[in-house]
C-alpha cells in the first residue's frame, strides 16, 4: 500500500479463529502535538503496537545552505539563526567559526568568553524546552510550564544582551556584535543562584516520579555500538555511556580553561542508553553549563569583542570543516570558499538529523506512546533536521 | 417525588408524572448539574495555573468567574461539524449518551437526608450501570469519526472503563455487606458525623477498599494518570478529536461534571455523607448545613484532590494501566471482600472498637503530616523565592 510516497507493506494473517486482519497504517504528522515541529512519521501498527514507524522529513527545508552561496560571508549570519532555532547561538558560533578559520582571524580573548557564555546559557535555554517538553509528551504539563518560566527570564536575559529573544544573531566573524550589558553579569549571577536549586526542585516534581521513571526506563534502549553506527552526537550518545563531547575532545574556543564533567547515561534505572538516560544526561548538562558559566563570570579578561575584519571580506580559496558541540551534539561546518565575496559551498551536519535515522531502529515493536518518548528523548528539532 | 405529585394534583395521571419529572429534570440539570460541571473548570484552571506559576483566566467576571459562561456560549454558537467520512446519526449521537450517563447518577445522589431525586433501593447499583453508559458513548463516537485517533481512543477507553469497573465494584461489596442495603440513604444513615462512625474506619479492608476504588473511579473518570483514551500527546485528542463546538463540550462536561460525581460516591460509601452532629429546629437550616456538608466532602474528595493529582503526575501506558487493574487491584479487592466478611463474622466487639481507633488515629497523623509538610513548603518559599508567590485570587501578577 502507498501512503503519500511511502510504500508500506501491508501484512494480512488469519488469527486462530479464521479471521483475517491487517495492520493499521497511522500517519502521525505533520500535524501533531508530539511531533515538536511539522514532523511526521508513517506508523505501521497492529492495535497499539508498532511494527515499522518510518520518519518523512522535509517540511522545513529552506534551502539554508544554498542561501549561504547568494548573500556573502557577514550576510549570513541572521540566516544561520533560523538553522536551529531553539539553539541559534550555536550555529552563530559555528558560521563565524569556520569563516575565522578560513580567513585566519584572530578573536579577541573576552569576545571568545562572551561565546561561550552565550553558548552554554543558550544549552540550557534548549535543554530546558527539552525536558519540559518530554515531560508534557509524557502526559505532565506542570513541568513543562516551569521549565518555560526558567526559560523566560533567559529570553530576558539574551534580549538584554543582544535585542533578539529568540534569533539572536548575536556573534559577527572576527567576535561577537556588541560587549556584554552593564550589570548584565551581576543579573547573570543572580540568575545562577537562582537556577541551581530549581534544577534540584525539577528533579524532586518529575525527574525521579514513579510513574515518570516507569515510563522511560528500559524503553528503546540504544547501545554503544549501535549509538555509533548511526553516528548519534551530543547527550543522545553520551546517555549511550560514550564518553565523547567535542568541548573536551577536539577543545574549541576557550574550552581547555574551563572545568567540566561529561556526564554520561549509567542505566541507574534500567538500561544504558534508554529514554530515561537520554533524559538525565541533559538534566545533568544543565548544571555543568552552570558550572561553566560560573567560571566564565570570574574568568572573563577586559578587552576589545570584535577583531578588525573588512568589511568586503574576501577569504582566500580553500576549505574549512570545523565542529563544535551544540545543544544537540557535534555540530559541523563544512565551508568552501573560492576567494570572492560569497561563499562557494557550504555545508552543515547537525545533530537531529542523525539522531532520526535510529528511530526505524528503536521503535520496532514499541507502543505507540512509547513513540512518543523517543521522539522527545532524541530532542528531534524539525528546522535542525532540514535545514 | 410520587408524593409531590399527588400533593400537587387531585387527580394525577401518567402526564402530570411525565410533566413534572421532566420540570424536575430541568431544574437538576441547569441548576445544580451545569453550573457544577461549568465552575468546576474554573476552578481547575486556576489551581492548574497557580501550581504553574501563572495565573488562569481573569478576564470575565471577578478573578475570572465567568470564565466557564463565556467558553460555554463560545461553544454553543461554533459550527457542529459533521466530517463527511462519518457515520452521521451516530456521531450526532455519542455526546448524548455520555451525557445521559452523567447526569443519569444525580438521580439518586442524596444531598440531604430529606433532597433526593428518587431513593432506590438499588441505588448504589444504579450508579455503577448508569456510569456504564459513558463508556459506550465514548466507543460510539471513537468509532463514528472514521479517524484512526478517535478509534485508538475509544478503544483505550473501552479497554479501560470495562476493566477498572471490576475493581471499582468489588470495592463497594464491603460496604454493602456491612450496611446490609444498596440504598444511598440507607448506607449513610449507618455513619455517623464524626470520622470514627465513617465506614472508611470500619475495619482494614474498608479502609484499603477506599483507595481501590477511588483510583478505579479514577480511571473510570478519564482523569490523570489515567487520562489514555484522550492523551493529547499521543492521540492527538482521543475519542473527541473530530468533535467541535458544543458535542465537544458535552463530552467534557460530562468529564468534569463526573468528577463531582466521583466525590459524592465516595462520600456516601466511605465518608458519611450528609451527616451532622447537631439537628435544628428549623428544617431548612437542617437541610442548607447537610447540604454543604455533603458538598464540601464531596468537592473536597472528588474535584480537588483528582485536580492537584492532574497536575502533577505524568501519564501511564494502556500496558501499565492494564496491568495495574487485573495485577494488582483485582486481586486486592477480592481479599477485601472476602476479608470484610471474615471480619465480619469473627472479630470481636472490643477488636473492632480498636482497630477503628488505630485506623482514625492514624489517619489523623497522616492528616497532619501532609499539612506540616505543606506549610513547611510554603514557609521554605516564602524564605527564598518570595518573587514566583502571589495571592491565588490575584487577576495580575506583580513584577517579580
Amino acid at each position: 500500500m502507498s501512503l503519500a510516497g511511502f510504500e508500506v507493506e501491508v501484512q494480512r494473517s488469519k488469527d486462530d479463529g479464521g479471521v483475517v486482519t491487517e495492520d493499521m497504517t497511522l500517519s502521525m504528522g505533520p500535524q501533531h502535538p508530539s511531533t515538536h515541529g511539522v514532523l511526521r512519521f508513517v506508523i505501521r501498527a497492529d492495535g497499539e503496537v508498532m511494527k515499522e514507524a518510518i520518519p518523512d522529513i522535509g517540511y522545513l527545508h529552506r534551502s539554508i545552505e544554498k542561501i549561504a552561496e547568494k548573500v556573502g560571508w557577514h550576510g549570513f549570519i541572521p540566516y544561520t539563526d533560523r538553522v536551529d532555532y531553539v539553539a541559534a547561538m550555536f550555529c552563530n558560533h559555528g558560521w563565524s567559526f569556520a569563516c575565522e578559520q578560513l580567513a585566519g582571524i584572530e578573536v579577541p580573548k573576552r569576545a571568545e568568553y562572551c561565546r561561550v557564555i552565550a553558548d552554554e546559557l543558550c544549552r540550557i535555554h534548549s535543554h530546558l524546552l527539552s525536558v519540559g517538553s518530554m515531560a508534557m509528551d509524557i502526559g505532565a504539563f506542570t513541568p513543562f510550564t516551569h521549565a518555560i518560566r526558567e526559560r523566560e527570564y533567559l529570553n530576558d536575559l539574551f534580549e538584554e544582551l543582544c535585542g533578539a529573544r529568540l534569533t539572536f544573531h548575536y556573534m559577527r566573524i572576527g567576535g561577537v556584535g556588541w560587549d556584554l550589558p552593564t550589570g548584565w553579569i551581576d543579573k547573570l549571577s543572580h540568575f545562577l543562584d537562582r537556577f541551581e536549586p530549581l534544577v534540584d526542585e525539577y528533579d524532586r516534581l518529575i525527574s525521579f516520579n514513579k510513574i515518570f521513571v516507569e515510563r522511560l526506563a528500559g524503553v528503546a534502549p540504544v547501545t554503544a555500538e549501535e549509538a555509533i553506527d548511526f553516528n548519534l552526537v551530543g547527550p543522545n550518545l553520551r546517555a549511550s555511556g560514550v564518553r565523547y563531547d567535542v568541548r573536551k575532545d577536539e577543545p574549541y574556543s576557550v574550552y581547555p580553561e574551563l572545568e567540566f564533567d561529561v556526564p554520561i547515561g549509567t542505566g541507574e534505572k534500567g538500561i544504558v542508553g534508554d529514554c530515561f538516560d537520554r533524559y538525565i544526561v541533559r538534566m545533568r548538562e544543565m548544571r555543568e553549563s552552570c558550572r561553566i558559566l560560573r567560571q566564565c563570570i570570574t574568568q572573563i579578561p577586559d578587552g576589545p569583542v570584535i577583531a578588525k575584519v573588512p568589511r568586503n571580506l574576501k577569504p582566500p580559496a580553500g576549505d574549512v570543516y570545523v565542529r563544535l558541540e551544540s545543544a544537540r551534539g557535534d555540530m559541523g561546518w563544512y565551508v568552501v570558499s573560492d576567494g570572492t565575496a560569497f561563499p562557494h559551498r557550504c555545508k552543515i551536519r547537525t545533530g537531529s538529523f542523525s539522531a532520526i535515522s535510529i528511530v526505524p531502529k528503536i521503535s520496532r515493536n514499541l507502543m505507540i506512546a512509547d513513540l512518543i518518548a523517543v521522539i522527545a528523548s532524541l530532542d528531534l528539532v524539525a528546522p535542525e533536521i532540514d535545514r | 417525588m410520587a408524593d409531590l405529585v399527588q400533593s400537587l394534583f387531585a387527580e394525577a395521571t401518567w402526564v402530570h408524572y411525565l410533566v413534572v419529572a421532566l420540570l424536575f429534570g430541568a431544574i437538576v440539570v441547569f441548576g445544580l448539574v451545569l453550573p457544577i460541571a461549568g465552575i468546576t473548570t474554573w476552578v481547575e484552571r486556576r489551581i492548574m495555573g497557580r501550581m504553574q506559576s501563572r495565573i488562569g483566566p481573569n478576564r470575565v467576571g471577578p478573578a475570572g468567574f465567568l470564565q466557564w459562561l463565556a467558553d460555554g456560549i463560545k461553544n454553543m454558537l461554533k459550527e457542529d461539524i459533521v466530517p463527511t467520512a462519518a457515520d452521521g446519526p451516530l456521531f450526532r449521537f455519542a455526546p448524548y449518551v455520555v451525557m445521559v450517563g452523567f447526569v443519569g447518577t444525580f438521580a439518586v445522589l442524596p444531598f440531604t437526608s430529606a433532597l433526593i431525586i428518587a431513593d432506590l433501593n438499588v441505588g448504589i447499583l444504579y450508579v455503577t450501570a448508569v456510569t456504564a453508559l459513558v463508556v459506550v458513548g465514548i466507543l460510539m463516537a471513537g468509532w463514528a469519526s472514521n479517524n484512526k485517533w478517535s478509534l485508538l481512543g475509544g478503544i483505550r477507553s473501552a479497554a479501560q472503563i470495562v476493566s477498572y469497573e471490576i475493581p471499582a465494584g468489588l470495592s463497594i461489596f464491603p460496604i454493602v455487606m456491612l450496611t446490609g442495603s444498596l440504598s444511598m440513604q440507607e448506607i449513610i444513615k449507618l455513619q455517623g458525623w464524626a470520622p470514627w462512625s465513617w465506614n472508611l474506619f470500619a475495619n482494614p479492608f474498608a479502609f484499603v477498599a477506599f483507595f481501590i476504588f477511588f483510583v478505579s473511579a479514577l480511571a473510570e473518570g478519564n482523569r490523570t494518570p489515567f487520562d489514555l483514551p484522550e492523551a493529547e500527546s499521543e492521540l492527538v485528542a482521543g475519542f473527541a478529536t473530530e468533535y467541535s463546538g458544543m458535542r465537544n463540550l458535552l463530552f467534557f462536561m460530562a468529564e468534569w461534571g463526573n468528577l463531582y460525581v466521583i466525590g459524592a460516591i465516595v462520600t456516601t460509601l466511605f465518608l458519611g455523607g450528609w451527616q451532622i452532629p447537631f439537628t435544628f429546629e428549623s428544617k431548612v437550616v437542617q437541610h442548607l448545613l447537610e447540604f454543604a456538608t455533603f458538598f464540601l466532602k464531596a468537592y473536597g474528595v472528588g474535584v480537588l484532590v483528582p485536580i492537584w493529582l492532574r497536575w502533577t503526575l505524568p501519564r501511564i501506558r494502556v500496558d501499565q494501566m492494564m496491568s495495574m487493574c487485573w495485577k494488582y487491584l483485582v486481586p486486592i479487592a477480592f481479599v477485601n471482600l472476602i476479608g470484610t466478611a471474615a471480619w465480619m463474622i469473627w472479630s470481636p466487639v472490643w477488636l473492632q472498637v480498636v482497630t477503628r481507633m488505630v485506623l482514625v488515629v492514624s489517619a489523623a497523623a497522616a492528616t497532619m503530616m501532609f499539612a506540616h509538610r505543606v506549610v513547611y513548603h510554603l514557609e521554605y518559599a516564602k524564605l527564598t523565592r518570595a518573587h514566583l508567590l502571589f495571592n491565588p485570587l490575584a487577576t495580575t501578577r506583580s513584577p517579580g
